[in-house]
């Protein structure tokens, strides 16, 4: 059974949405995303800067089966990445939902990620 | 879609976690915990491979040893009861139809392990062979099961289950042995790099010798380990794999094998006469292996290209090293080009290809 914490909003797409208190979000892939991918040996994360619009490419993470685009699933500025997943892809696998978080941003509609899927909604993807 | 073949460890893998999928027709477990941590377990200790999907055959005659002398490149008279020959067996054109093990049990008595994918060929292919030698082809394919126990500590655990004196038996070489009470052909040989064993056995038997052999291996760190591993485990030994390094267009000269084609060994095998050519001529391409100093895989089929952009090549295999930490692989490549740089692109990014002879990480295969 995959992990769909309740406090997230999720992307059909398997990403994760985390709302931060400054108005900033956090994104990254689901338990059921890294699963299905099997190991992650490699993660491709945006500059600091880049800007999004919603549903673009946003990096690739790469499995020892397979490569696979990440989605944004809403438009904004990248804050800041997590540049550790560079030299330690794995922890993707092993912590998909804290320390395997991909990227943070500033997002251009404060309301975008309440409008994505709600963890009960994902299940249903997911499940 | 037909459906898939099983093994007898089918409910095994699945109650030990094994993720089943479709592997040459056959289910399969490609992973249990992690393809990487298996990988390492097994540089590190042990690892247990279910590798039933492999097809067994006997050769049986008077014939038999000049028999099989003509289907396959390398020479069958180097073997004497107990010894372990690998070779490919080529089509007329030096093409590989297979590679495969072949097992002297005896005078006029061999045994011959293939790919799971190539068994209906093979047997075609080995028959059609056949017809003019006093030799009988007997498919034994579903009455045997094959586990791999492979790593520096395969062979200690297999001995604490056996009475016999497997440390007698050398790489490459065999045994009649009881393991865990189960009679068993144990071959030291693997598809790892690593020391270990091979254990024929009676397909009935396959659940509680590989229950015994995880049970005697746990303390050891030997750990169930799928198809995965064994294909990112064999690349970086650098063993070719039927469909990639050598197919029926890839010879075993063009794949790097000629220690495994002898052209002098006075017996007119099958592709014989096209192998000499190839040797005589130099081939058009090669087989290599490379690494890149980069975590992004290169993928079976990306095309290799030179400094100037102009393609050159295609990859045949590519996977993460878990022991490097970085992308290896083997492509084929026009010969001309390969003492110029070589570079893949990957999704934009040019990485160049550093050519490598494998094994890719230090083995230790060869038993004491």
């Amino acid at each position: 059974m995959s992990n769909i914490p309740a406090d997230l909003r999720y992307a059909k797409s398997h990403e994760w949405v985390r709302a931060e208190s400054d108005g900033s979000v956090t994104v990254g892939i689901t338990d059921y995303a890294q699963n299905s991918l099997g190991d992650i040996t490699y993660v491709q994360v945006p500059k600091v800067g880049a800007t999004y619009k919603a549903g673009d490419v946003f990096g690739v993470v790469e499995s020892v089966k397979a490569a696979s685009d990440l989605y944004l699933p809403v438009a904004g500025i990248v804050l800041a990445v997590n540049a550790a997943l560079e030299s330690a892809p794995e922890t993707v696998n092993r912590a998909p939902y804290t320390e395997g978080w991909m990227l943070r941003l500033k997002p251009v509609d404060a309301a975008a990620a309440g409008a994505l899927l709600d963890a009960a909604a994902y299940e249903k993807v997911a499940g | 879609m037909s459906e898939l073949k099983r093994t007898p460890l089918r409910d095994f893998h699945a109650a030990h976690g094994g993720r089943l999928v479709d592997f040459a027709g056959w289910e399969m477990p490609v992973q249990y915990r992690s393809i990487l941590e298996e990988h390492k377990a097994v540089r590190r200790a042990a690892g247990l491979f279910d590798v039933s999907h492999m097809g067994e055959v006997d050769v049986r005659g008077p014939e038999a040893a000049k028999f099989l002398n003509h289907l396959v490149t390398n020479d069958i008279a180097k073997l004497f009861p107990g010894r372990v020959l690998y070779s490919p067996m080529c089509y007329p054109d030096g093409g590989v139809v297979d590679d495969l093990l072949v097992y002297m049990r005896g005078i006029d008595d061999y045994f011959l392990c293939i790919n799971a994918g190539n068994i209906e060929k093979d047997l075609a292919w080995i028959r059609g062979q056949a017809a003019a030698f006093q030799v009988t082809i007997t498919d034994r394919c579903a009455d045997y099961a094959l586990l791999a126990v492979q790593g520096p500590r395969a062979a200690a655990i297999v001995q604490s289950l056996s009475g016999a004196k497997l440390g007698l038996v050398k790489y490459y070489h065999f045994t009649e042995a009881t393991v865990a009470g189960i009679h068993c052909l144990a071959s030291r040989t693997g598809y790892t790099g690593e020391d270990g064993f091979e254990l024929y056995h009676a397909a009935g038997d396959a659940v509680a010798l590989a229950t015994a052999v995880l049970e005697a291996g746990q303390p050891h760190g030997l750990e169930l380990a799928g198809l995965g591993a064994r294909d990112s485990l064999r690349l970086e030994a650098g063993y070719p794999l039927y469909g990639h390094e050598i197919t029926a267009e890839i010879s075993p000269l063009t794949a790097g094998l000629g220690w495994t084609v002898k052209l002098d060994k006075g017996v007119d095998f099958v592709g014989r006469a096209a192998l000499v050519a190839e040797k005589e001529r130099g081939g058009a391409r090669k087989v290599v292996f490379f690494k890149t100093g980069d975590r992004r895989i290169v993928r079976a089929d990306t095309p290799v290209i030179d400094a100037a952009g102009a393609t050159v090549g295609r990859v045949l295999s590519g996977t993460l090293s878990p022991i490097l930490n970085e992308a290896i692989g083997s492509a084929l490549v026009a010969t001309a080009a390969a003492a110029q740089p070589l570079l893949v692109d990957i999704r934009g990014t040019k990485l160049n290809l550093q050519l490598v002879k494998p094994p890719f990480v230090e083995l230790k295969k060869t038993s004491a």
